[in-house]
């Protein structure tokens, strides 16, 4: 129960996030996906052992949250919600690489190298894939999918589906709240009634999806999902899709934290 | 189940998306000839109510802990192979958006491993050869507990195949693989018996839900050996053509071998010979992307990993310096705006 409301505060939380007015805000959905793309592949196309040159990938969403005004907290908690299965599946390494390096004086097992190395990406990776629908929102999304030809069967059913997940959200947690208040003291429900309860709440779901459908056909719906929005691509949009991109290959190829250590080294020398 | 993206590498996810968006493709094009389009409402709502569904605690006898419904079985029996698979595709990509369940790059391989085994797997050779002599309380039951079953075990065998594939844990084969299938089968009954309870209690409510999308009269017959066919085809040319550009282009585990041994070059002239000839028999078949098993690791490390301890202490200090100061670099910036945004917000207010 507590669960379902959560999920449903995250997602209305991310919601009025993406209806801010800030210049990433009002840049243009697709140049916003496009660099997220960019940004997940060359995150993840680093090999297992680097950590230092992934640095340099933490500019990216520490600019977009300064610039966007968002909430750090609230998206981070999520990201820590999710690195307990990287752990699950990472905290193994150290057990199963002995071999030994030394960094900076100390010994370590390469394994926690390639441990805290999977840690940083997942971390990254989460919040920038959190952080494109927070400035950028369910609709306008869709839009840039619809631009990237991305047939118009799959996207109108996206924004369906995600136009009704808060509706029946609602309705499966009045249903649960309704089997609580008459099956106290229970974790969750019977076996018995498994069926029916689930049931009961697909044969609605059918009933509720006719309805819907007779309604819009009232309205005019022809098969194409009208937003009313027709985003043109600005130089402001080029320039910011370049100025990442550049970064990102810049910082993909050389290792920028290190250049520093060794500017800062050979200075102090 | 759900992958993230840090477990995965560049063409092990591009493979999938590709292979995944084939069948998406190949799904709509079935729907838009032979079904009406009252359906898509329909596949909408029913992505809606699949991921609130998932939020149901279903008790689990004699144990006293709960499980949840995952719903991909659930999709293919009550909308067909094709509607099931593109709705579990609508829900997974709104989970990884706002949820963060599964990886945007990992979508593809979340998406065929939840998606595809179910619908396109067991739904045609599972589910319909149980229940290929009619429908009965028991027939259904069965049907739907061992496709269940079945459809999140090969599932599960998927994310280790891909997991490995991609290079990114230590784990050995067979170790993943005792970790994962038990833990799905465990999963999976749970998945299978509340599967069966709703799907019999629909039939006996309104059969005529379950047998016209099992029939095939509603939303076309599952062909599927065009479909494996096809899939198999994809997977072969976008596997083999990517894999070739990954080693021409050294990526990974080889690209920093060459950057350590280029660092070495200045202290450990030695060295750089036998690591460049390691690295050329490395990348001879995609080295990045091979099985680890134990037995292999004594003989990888004669060769191929001697440019790791080639780097010399100096540079390894100079690595931690420089990575300290982009952590407090990469802070001061984010502090430094929001101070300056925060600080012209409350001017405008006052003015």
């Amino acid at each position: 129960m507590a669960n379902i409301m959560n999920s449903l505060y995250d997602m209305r939380l991310l919601d009025d996030l993406a209806r801010k007015e800030t210049f990433i805000h009002r840049l243009h959905p697709m140049v916003k996906l496009v660099i997220t793309i960019v940004y997940l592949i060359a995150v993840v196309s680093f090999d297992r052992y680097e950590i230092g040159a992934l640095l340099s990938f933490l500019f990216y969403p520490v600019l977009v949250f300064a610039f966007a005004e968002l909430p750090i907290a609230s998206i981070l908690k999520r990201v820590l919600l999710i690195e307990p299965f990287i752990i699950g599946i990472g905290i193994l390494n150290p057990f199963f690489d002995h071999q030994l390096i030394v960094i900076g004086g100390i010994t370590i097992s390469r394994g926690w190298v390639t441990f805290l190395s999977l840690f940083i990406k997942c971390g990254l990776t989460v919040t920038a894939a959190l952080l494109l629908i927070a400035t950028t929102g369910m609709d306008r999304l869709a839009g840039a999918l619809r631009m990237l030809k991305i047939p118009r069967l799959f996207v109108l059913q996206l924004l369906l589906t995600y136009r009704y997940i808060s509706v029946l959200m609602e309705e499966v947690a009045r249903t649960l709240r309704a089997y609580s208040l008459r099956a106290p003291a229970q974790q969750g429900i019977h076996r018995s009634v498994w069926g029916s309860l689930a049931g009961q709440l697909i044969l609605r779901t059918f009933e509720r999806a006719q309805r819907v459908y007779q309604a819009m056909c009232l309205r005019g719906f022809t098969g194409e999902y009208l937003t009313g929005v027709n985003e043109k691509i600005k130089t402001l949009d080029v320039a910011y899709l370049v100025a990442w991109i550049l970064f990102f290959a810049v910082a993909r190829i050389y290792n920028i934290p290190m250049l520093i250590g060794l500017l800062i080294t050979g200075v102090i020398k | 189940m759900h992958m993230a993206d840090a477990l995965i590498s560049p063409l092990v996810g591009g493979t999938m998306w590709v292979v995944t968006a084939g069948v998406a493709a190949y799904s709509m094009k079935k729907i838009k000839n032979d079904m009406d389009e009252k359906k898509i409402p329909l596949m909408g709502v029913m992505g809606a109510f699949i991921f609130a569904a998932q939020m149901i605690n279903f008790t689990i006898p004699g144990t006293g802990s709960s499980g949840h419904l995952g719903g991909g079985m659930l999709l293919a029996i009550l909308l067909g192979p094709y509607a099931g698979f593109l709705t579990m595709a609508s829900v997974l990509f709104i989970q990884a958006l706002f949820f963060a369940d599964g990886g945007f790059l990992a979508y593809g391989c979340n998406v065929f491993n939840l998606g595809f085994f179910t619908c396109f797997v067991a739904y045609p050779f599972i589910y319909k050869w149980f229940t290929r002599k009619g429908y009965s309380k028991k027939s259904i039951m069965t049907a739907s507990m061992i496709s269940a079953l079945i459809g999140l075990q090969l599932g599960a065998f998927s994310v280790v195949i891909e997991t490995l594939l991609s290079g990114k844990t230590e784990l050995p084969f067979g170790t993943f693989v005792l970790l994962m299938q038990p833990i799905h089968l465990g999963i999976g009954v749970v998945e299978g018996l509340v599967t069966a309870a709703i799907v019999s209690f629909i039939w006996q409510a309104r059969p005529e839900i379950i047998e016209k999308s099992a029939s095939g009269d509603a939303l076309g017959s599952v062909s599927i050996k065009r479909v494996l066919t096809t899939l198999a085809i994809a997977v072969l040319i976008v596997g083999s053509s990517l894999s070739w550009f990954a080693s021409a282009n050294p990526d990974g585990l080889e690209w920093s071998m060459m950057k350590t041994a280029g660092i070495a070059e200045l202290e450990a002239p030695d060295g750089i010979h036998k690591t460049l000839s390691s690295f050329q028999s490395e990348t001879a078949f995609l080295p990045g992307y091979g099985f680890k098993s134990a037995e292999n690791e004594p003989e990888e490390s004669t060769g191929s990993e001697e440019a790791w301890p080639a780097v010399s202490v100096g540079t390894s200090v100079s690595g931690l310096v420089g990575s300290a100061s982009t952590l407090i670099l990469a802070a001061l910036t984010g502090l430094i705006i929001s101070m300056y945004k925060r600080r012209s917000s409350t001017r405008n207010i006052e003015a």
